[in-house]
């Protein structure tokens, strides 16, 4: 799915370079649903990262090749099972946690394949939804859900308090969670009090328990 | 000792490689002596870094930007060669030879076999992608190369890529395999067999001494062309090109070509005995048809390409029923189960298994992306942009 299209200035959209900052130079980067690459060419360009893409959309695919970014066409459902255990520092998944079929298989497969896993999604739990949910009783429409309820790809929303309970389930460590404005401006800490209230959505870097990856 | 070859008048410069350094095939034979021609484009630099391998199809040969010295057409991959094309011959050094089995030069069935003075023809032994591969290994060694820039090509040149990245992953940086395949199917098996047979039940095949008998089995080699060619096509390319359409103002109620489409076959079959030898054909499919990396690899795929740090390209078409997308998607996953470096673009057009050779301006935009990014990562200076 595509990513809205919030820049700073000239730079690339705020919750990208968020998820950027989160990526040490040099890392193994793979970018679930890279669009047409522009996190994996600027993570190139400024961290020298080795960096590789999976997109759905052959559009996607064929845009970001054309770049002389690696890309291959491939479903975040499915495709992830290829890889081998560790192949990556890094697996990001922005913005597709919620248009995935298995987000709870997903989300294991990326910290299969990765020591780190960064995952950003739209949060349910904001006020706004909650309150256009209340007053209209009609599924939310808002600046980070755009969706009809019959067209979205956005089959598996949750909210903050969720993602933070499935992490607990599956074991998860979360070594940092922030919560954005729609703008993606950063807000919040994201395990913080008022986080699934307030923000509207999370990026969370994740790693598997046990011992520390870094 | 090869002045009688078909093949020795054709332009271009050879590697002879002598009794001294046979070329160990995989049926065991050492053949010797072999002949490379093959033709050069751009200018290798100093430190030999930039050089591209260009791998030729089935009937494909090393004119891939001149024009063609039997037909007089332009090369089949002129539009992609020169200043500032996608194969920048500022930037870039270009070699592509005749396969090994072929009858553009390099030493084949109609080559003569030094012990008799004589044609091989069937004396000829079978050779395999791998053979063919290791003759370029050779010429590459001659030019002074160790590492590659690229090996690219399509179809059977795609199967050489494949061999060449599995099997010499470090003289190559990068790869670009183009509808193409791990191994040949067993639908593709079958289509080499009817080729063969149309041969092969030609009189004038001659148990494939014709060269010496003086006659050519051409009307079971242009059968074999016509069989082949439809496979290189898709319902839709020749819905498009020909329809229904006649040749004449009506039906004939006769087997003369009264449609279209059947002239055009006939002209592929005709055009085709004028540059192809036809033992070649029979060589040059059967190593085809043997190609299973996999196989050669203890059955898994991916074993080919452990720890490979070649960068991969795959490029298929959404139309071609001879290479379908399932078979790159086959070889891309067997590239992610050891963490390679690849990218992998299926081409929408509707002109089947051709649409490598044709204007595709998607797929040559995917090649330019990926060469300019390749040789970025290999530090290599930009082409004078003229």
């Amino acid at each position: 799915m595509s990513r809205r299209d919030n820049r700073a200035g000239a730079g690339i959209r705020v919750d990208l370079q968020l998820i950027a900052d989160m990526i040490s130079p040099g890392a193994r980067v793979l970018d679930i649903g890279c669009g047409e690459g522009t996190l994996l060419d600027h993570l190139n360009r400024s961290k020298q990262v080795d960096g590789r893409g999976i997109e759905l959309s052959m559009a996607g695919v064929r845009a970001a090749v054309a770049q002389g970014l690696s890309v291959i066409q491939g479903d975040a459902d499915t495709d992830l099972k290829d890889y081998p255990p560790g192949a990556f520092d890094y697996v990001v998944l922005s913005q597709t946690l919620q248009a995935t079929r298995e987000p709870r298989h997903v989300l294991e497969q990326m910290l299969r394949i990765g020591r780190h896993a960064i995952v950003s999604f739209p949060n349910f739990g904001h006020w706004r939804v909650r309150l256009s949910l209340l007053r209209h009783g009609r599924m939310p429409v808002t600046e980070t859900l755009t969706y009809q309820w019959h067209d979205t790809p956005n089959i598996h929303l949750c909210t903050i308090s969720d993602f933070h309970v499935l992490c607990a389930e599956l074991g998860i460590v979360i070594e940092r969670a922030i919560s954005l404005n729609a703008n993606g401006r950063p807000r919040y800490d994201a395990s913080g009090r008022f986080a699934n209230l307030l923000g509207e959505q999370a990026v969370f870097l994740l790693r598997r328990a046990g011992p520390k990856a870094d | 000792m090869t002045v009688n070859d078909p093949g020795t008048h054709l332009p271009g410069p050879r590697l002879h490689l002598g009794p001294e350094a046979p070329l160990r095939l995989d049926c065991g034979v050492d053949l010797s002596p072999v002949t490379i021609a093959y033709q050069t484009y751009g200018r290798l630099n100093a430190d030999k870094s930039n050089a591209i391998l260009i791998c030729h199809a089935l009937t494909g040969d090393q004119y891939i930007a001149d024009p063609n010295p039997l037909t007089g057409k332009p090369g089949w991959w002129l539009q992609l060669v020169g200043p500032g094309r996608v194969f920048d011959t500022d930037r870039y050094f270009l070699i592509c030879s005749n396969v090994l089995g072929g009858c553009m030069g390099t030493t084949g069935p109609s080559s003569t076999n030094p012990a008799t003075g004589a044609p091989w023809g069937l004396t000829f032994p079978v050779i395999t992608v791998g053979d063919m591969v290791r003759a370029q290994v050779r010429l590459i060694d001659h030019l002074g190369i160790d590492q590659l820039f690229c090996v690219i090509g399509g179809s059977m040149g795609g199967m050489q890529v494949l061999e060449w990245a599995a099997h010499y992953p470090h003289r190559v940086f990068s790869a670009i395999p183009i509808a193409t395949a791990a191994r040949h199917s067993a639908q593709n098996i079958a289509f080499g067999e009817v080729g063969r047979q149309a041969i092969i039940s030609d009189p004038d095949w001659c148990q494939g001494d014709y060269l010496v008998q003086g006659r050519q089995p051409n009307a079971g080699l242009a059968v074999a062309r016509m069989a082949a060619h439809i496979t290189y096509l898709s319902e839709a390319a020749l819905h498009r090109k020909f329809g229904r359409n006649l040749q004449g103002r009506s039906l004939t109620y006769g087997f003369d070509a009264d449609f279209q489409v059947e002239s055009y076959l006939r002209h592929q079959g005709s055009s085709f005995v004028e540059r192809f030898d036809a033992n070649s054909y029979l060589y040059i499919t059967r190593a085809m048809d043997y190609f299973d990396l996999a196989a050669d690899h203890g059955g898994a795929l991916a074993n080919a390409f452990r720890g490979t740090r070649v960068r991969f390209c795959i490029v298929s078409f959404s139309s071609d029923w001879l290479f379908p997308t399932c078979e790159s998607r086959a070889v891309v996953q067997a590239l992610n189960a050891v963490a390679a470096n690849v990218s992998f673009v299926e081409v929408e057009s509707d002109k089947g298994h051709d649409a490598f050779l044709l204007d595709e301006p998607e797929f040559h935009a995917t090649l330019r992306g990926f060469l300019t990014g390749a040789a970025e990562h290999r530090g290599l200076p930009r082409g004078t942009g003229r």
